[in-house]
């Protein structure tokens, strides 16, 4: 048998990781109440507070799309980072390690998948929003839309591969450090509101999250609304993220994998 | 020193300590009354090992003898603290990429997989990325699910399965990948006899099946290690104590040749034994139904007197063994103590 290139063992790690996601999706049905039900239910109340207020419909929008875009971030914080730390717990990581997989082919499959089903959450979301609410939809373009989603998601999860490896380090430490951002992160990014309403200097320093920029030009697109910066400089932006926070995730887990294997913290700790 | 070439698995000198956590001071003081342990544990001690390739390779030793860290070394998991190690002539620190598509292991009561997917899709998955073609994958996993039993349960979720059938499943795992060197941590822990039975019978055959096939196992089971390897590593707090094949390990702890008789109830006078030519020491017990009888000898062919004389004196022989020392015994002599921990000298 040929031995694979590195590129095809990248592709193969990929695919194979992606496969429990998948799987998951269709076997456990839990996630149609606890991820789709509530977060509507979440949407509804901000709704009808902006309508109380007789604010601008695309408000209303602003709040659906903001429920659809946190269900990535929720995946980036507690499946997509927290995984690394819940392969080695559960055994998983020193076969990942020991392989001849790239770790990075294995992080993109733990992404793609997270992806994938978010993204069946997230249109369930946007799809009962839009009905129920009655969300007046007038892109400027519906590619735009898709580029800036994609470009968006690459960053979230560039992002989501670079804490995996930094919360495997850190440990339990970094559970306490993802539930005190939470809702630092939910202010920050404007998941309800429009972000420009913010003070300049704060807008700028929220923009180093993607969730951020990421909604922010998709207002723009999708409602046609006033934003923080320009829709092109906002892509350029999340490119620039996305960029970072993928080599960024490779450094790490380089590093990370050399500093386990002198510390014997690959598998556990005084193992 | 280079790796030699024809080695599977080499360790120079090796030797890993971890550090040991600190204890929380208040103000300066210590917390706890009891004094400060050392900052640095031993795991591994200066081992040096040769396996060849072809070769059958246990390593027996206690919990905490430093197994596992010797394991995690050479499956590039672990980095040693000072000494080399090589695995098929590649250093496991600085060749770790190379080494990878070479090896696989399997340990005794893990966890992993994905309960979400069946025993099939589990193993489906680890052996892509080793970069095994799916086509080739499913051929090995049927192959490997009959000889573990469980094809019946190929398709039922991981999650599903009992600690036994899931170490089968894991057993199947480091097999599919075909790897050239392989490494068991304990892989019958928790099996069922007959299981653990069919599980080496397998071993054997696939180290021989290809050439060049090494397998390094690591056992608390003195008999499991005894049946299986060609030669045994005796490791107890970091340190290879004895490496020889079991059949020797065996005759350094027999000083004297031993033969056990059992004679049926009635004759007497077996002090005398003792004293004929070519006998170290002669043991009589006494049980409701025979008269057992331990001779050990200072030449083998004594045995003939000793019969001679036990028939002489009226004893009617049931049987003549001769006893064999186990690897227990081995272990014993070397360690001070059985595998349990317990020091036998105490008991």
């Amino acid at each position: 048998m040929t031995p694979p290139s590195s590129l095809g063992l990248f592709l193969a790690a990929a695919v194979a990781r992606t496969y429990p996601r998948l799987a998951w999706l269709f076997r456990s049905r839990s996630w149609l109440v606890q991820e789709t039900v509530l977060p509507v239910l979440a949407v509804a109340t901000f709704a009808y507070a902006y309508r109380s207020m007789n604010a601008p419909a695309a408000y209303t929008g602003f709040v659906v799309l903001g429920a659809a875009m946190t269900t990535f971030w929720l995946n980036v914080l507690w499946g997509m980072a927290a995984q690394l730390y819940w392969e080695r717990d559960s055994g998983n990581l020193e076969h990942y390690v020991m392989s001849p997989a790239p770790l990075m082919g294995v992080l993109t499959g733990m992404a793609l998948g997270g992806m994938t089903t978010t993204l069946v959450r997230a249109t369930a979301i946007t799809v009962t929003g839009v009905v129920l609410f009655d969300v007046p939809l007038n892109p400027t373009s519906w590619w735009a839309l898709l580029g800036v989603f994609l470009l968006t998601l690459a960053a979230l999860y560039g992002l989501g591969m670079m804490f995996a490896s930094l919360f495997l380090l850190w440990g339990r430490e970094a559970w306490h450090l993802v539930n005190l951002l939470q809702e630092p992160i939910y202010l920050l990014s404007g998941t309800n509101f429009p972000v420009a309403i913010f003070p300049r200097a704060v807008a700028l320093v929220a923009s180093v999250i993607p969730l951020t920029l990421g909604m922010d030009a998709m207002r723009q697109v999708l409602f046609r609304a006033e934003g923080l910066l320009p829709v092109g400089v906002e892509v350029l932006g999340l490119a620039g993220l996305a960029a970072v926070f993928l080599v960024a995730a490779r450094l790490c887990l380089r590093y990370l994998e050399n500093r386990a294997k002198r510390e014997g913290r690959l598998t556990v700790r005084w193992q | 020193m280079g790796p030699t070439a024809a080695a599977a698995i080499r360790t120079d000198e090796l030797t890993r300590t971890y550090s040991r956590p600190r204890s929380r001071q208040w103000w300066g003081r210590r917390r706890s009354a009891q004094p400060p342990s050392p900052a640095e544990f031993v795991a591994l001690d200066r081992v040096s090992l040769e396996v060849q390739p072809g070769e059958l390779f246990g390593l027996l030793g206690p919990n905490g003898a430093g197994k596992t860290t010797l394991i995690k070394i050479l499956t590039t998991l672990l980095a040693p603290t000072s000494g080399r190690a090589f695995v098929d002539g590649l250093d496991v620190v600085t060749q770790a990429d190379q080494i990878r598509p070479r090896i696989n292991m399997v340990s005794g009561g893990e966890s992993s997989g994905y309960g979400i997917l069946n025993v099939r899709e589990n193993l489906w998955l680890f052996a892509r990325i080793y970069g095994v073609p799916t086509s080739v994958a499913h051929e090995r996993i049927d192959r490997m699910l009959e000889v573990v039993g469980l094809t019946e349960k190929a398709r039922s979720r991981i999650s599903h399965l009992s600690t036994g059938q899931r170490q089968k499943m894991n057993f199947c795992r480091g097999f599919i990948t075909d790897p050239k060197i392989l490494f068991l941590d304990e892989p019958t822990l928790g099996l069922d006899v007959t299981s653990a039975r069919a599980i080496r019978g397998f071993v054997r055959e696939w180290v021989r099946e290809k050439p060049g096939r090494t397998l390094l196992l690591t056992t608390h089971y003195m008999a499991e290690a005894d049946e299986l390897c060609d030669r045994v590593a005796i490791i107890d707090r970091g340190q290879v104590l004895a490496c020889d094949a079991p059949a020797a390990l065996k005759r350094r702890v027999q000083k004297y040749p031993l033969y056990a008789l059992s004679l049926a109830p009635g004759a007497d006078g077996w002090s005398g034994l003792g004293q004929l030519p070519g006998v170290h020491q002669s043991t009589v017990t006494t049980t409701p139904t025979t008269v057992e009888l331990k001779v050990s000898l200072r030449e083998e062919p004594a045995i003939g007197a000793v019969v001679q004389a036990v028939v002489n004196a009226g004893g009617h022989i049931l049987s003549l063994q001769k006893v064999e020392p186990t690897l227990e015994d081995v272990f014993i002599e070397l360690v001070g103590h059985g595998l349990n921990g317990v020091d036998e000298s105490n008991r």
